[in-house]
């Protein structure tokens, strides 16, 4: 076969049908991946959820609440629980641009007290090894059954009371900024989280 | 154009003797920043190696209708439709890679190891030796990612495929995870690659 010669009309033939075959290959994956891709999400959302509420027989997914914050970019993502129609706890994602590599994104559960039951790293980017550690439980082991009412959630080295990781200390400080954004949230907005009940 | 080349030797080459890696330094960008685990530099590779098999597949079977002046935009589009295809899949199937990997999936497209592929072999050759050219030279970038991404781990965080060799609290080169480190090793495994593939 002889190869085409590079006249206007042959160029542009051919790239116009090499651009629509793959626009359309491409919006076929897309319809394919669509649902698998939501679903993932979804269930990643619900499994974090799990971890950090205590029992709960309402679905938290359906009563999300987003509030707007000064300290974060986005909204505040809150997700209620309910046990037998008692407000059960919340676990609220707060996040922070303050990371090492910018965006740490964290999922902090409290029990109607305030105290923090459990937290999760949904979102982080920080260095492999050394970061990273923010999600050990070693790490959020610090956090686990503080009231930040009383318990200050700063690193030692800014006069708090959580010890940094070594070698990792704008991580630490930027993973306890997440979990005060979302400590924050649930103070500022506890009454109408608790009316949420159905 | 009939091929007369030896189609084991094809094979081998992207392995051994043009390692895209170790030998033709293709690739450098994803090269350096993911392999700081055994596992995302597999996961990398493998996603690579697919791309580089379907860019080198189709530009080997519509080369004839292309005309030679916009040839290159022509096989961006191609390989930017895989990679798109790729990522799509990565993030509805196997999300947890998809993760790991992030912003490295999208720049496949501009990893020069599949472009140079497709100019270089897959555009004056049939399709048979396109596929193989494409899987020894996938290979051999998957093989290269894979060992750099071990070297990593071992050194850097005393584990390999994240099972750990050394205690919890133990110091490791913790430099060799960085950025740094990257640099650091593949010099080293290049050196070594090198000698040892010069002497056989």
């Amino acid at each position: 076969m002889r190869k085409k010669k590079s006249t206007f009309i042959n160029m542009m033939v051919s790239l116009l049908v090499i651009t629509l075959i793959s626009g359309i290959a491409l919006g076929f994956v897309h319809d394919l991946t669509i649902g698998p891709i939501a679903k993932a999400k979804l269930e990643r959302k619900i499994n974090a959820l799990k971890l950090v509420l205590p029992k709960f027989d309402n679905n938290p997914v359906e009563e999300l609440k987003l509030v707007r914050s000064e300290q974060a970019k986005d909204s505040i993502e809150i997700y209620p629980a309910f046990f037998k129609s008692e407000f059960a706890g919340v676990a609220i994602v707060g996040s922070t641009e303050k990371g090492f590599s910018g965006l740490i994104k964290v999922m902090v559960g409290f029990d109607p007290n305030g105290k923090i039951i459990n937290i999760v790293v949904l979102d982080q980017k920080e260095t492999p090894g050394l970061g990273t550690k923010i999600k050990d439980v070693k790490f959020i082991q610090h956090y686990i059954n503080k009231n930040p009412s009383s318990f200050n959630l700063k690193v030692t080295k800014d006069g708090g009371e959580v010890d940094a990781l070594t070698g990792a200390t704008i991580s630490s400080r930027a993973f306890s900024e997440a979990v005060q954004v979302a400590y924050d949230a649930y103070i500022k907005n506890i009454d109408s989280i608790k009316k949420s009940e159905n | 154009m009939a091929d007369t080349i030896d189609q084991k030797q094809n094979f081998i080459k992207g392995i051994v003797k043009e390692n895209p890696v170790f030998v033709m330094l293709l690739g450098m960008c994803p090269t350096l920043g993911v392999t700081s685990s055994a596992f995302n530099g597999l996961g990398m590779g493998i996603a690579t190696l697919f791309v580089l098999l379907m860019s080198n597949i189709v530009v080997s079977l519509v080369k004839s209708q292309i005309p030679s002046k916009v040839r290159i935009p022509a096989f961006i589009i191609i390989i930017a439709s895989f990679v798109t295809v790729v990522e799509m899949m990565l993030e509805a199937f196997i999300p947890f890679l998809y993760e790991q990997l992030g912003i490295f999936i999208p720049l496949i497209v501009v990893n020069c190891l599949i472009l140079g592929r497709a100019e270089a072999f897959a555009s004056k050759r049939n399709l048979i030796s396109s596929v193989i050219d494409a899987l020894g030279m996938g290979l051999g970038f998957v093989l290269a990612l894979t060992v750099l991404g071990a070297t990593r781990e071992m050194l850097g965080s005393g584990s390999i495929f994240e099972i750990k060799f050394v205690p919890e609290d133990a110091n490791t080169f913790i430099l060799f995870i960085l950025p740094p480190g990257a640099f650091i090793a593949l010099a080293y495994l290049t050196v070594i690659f090198n000698k040892v593939s010069i002497k056989t």
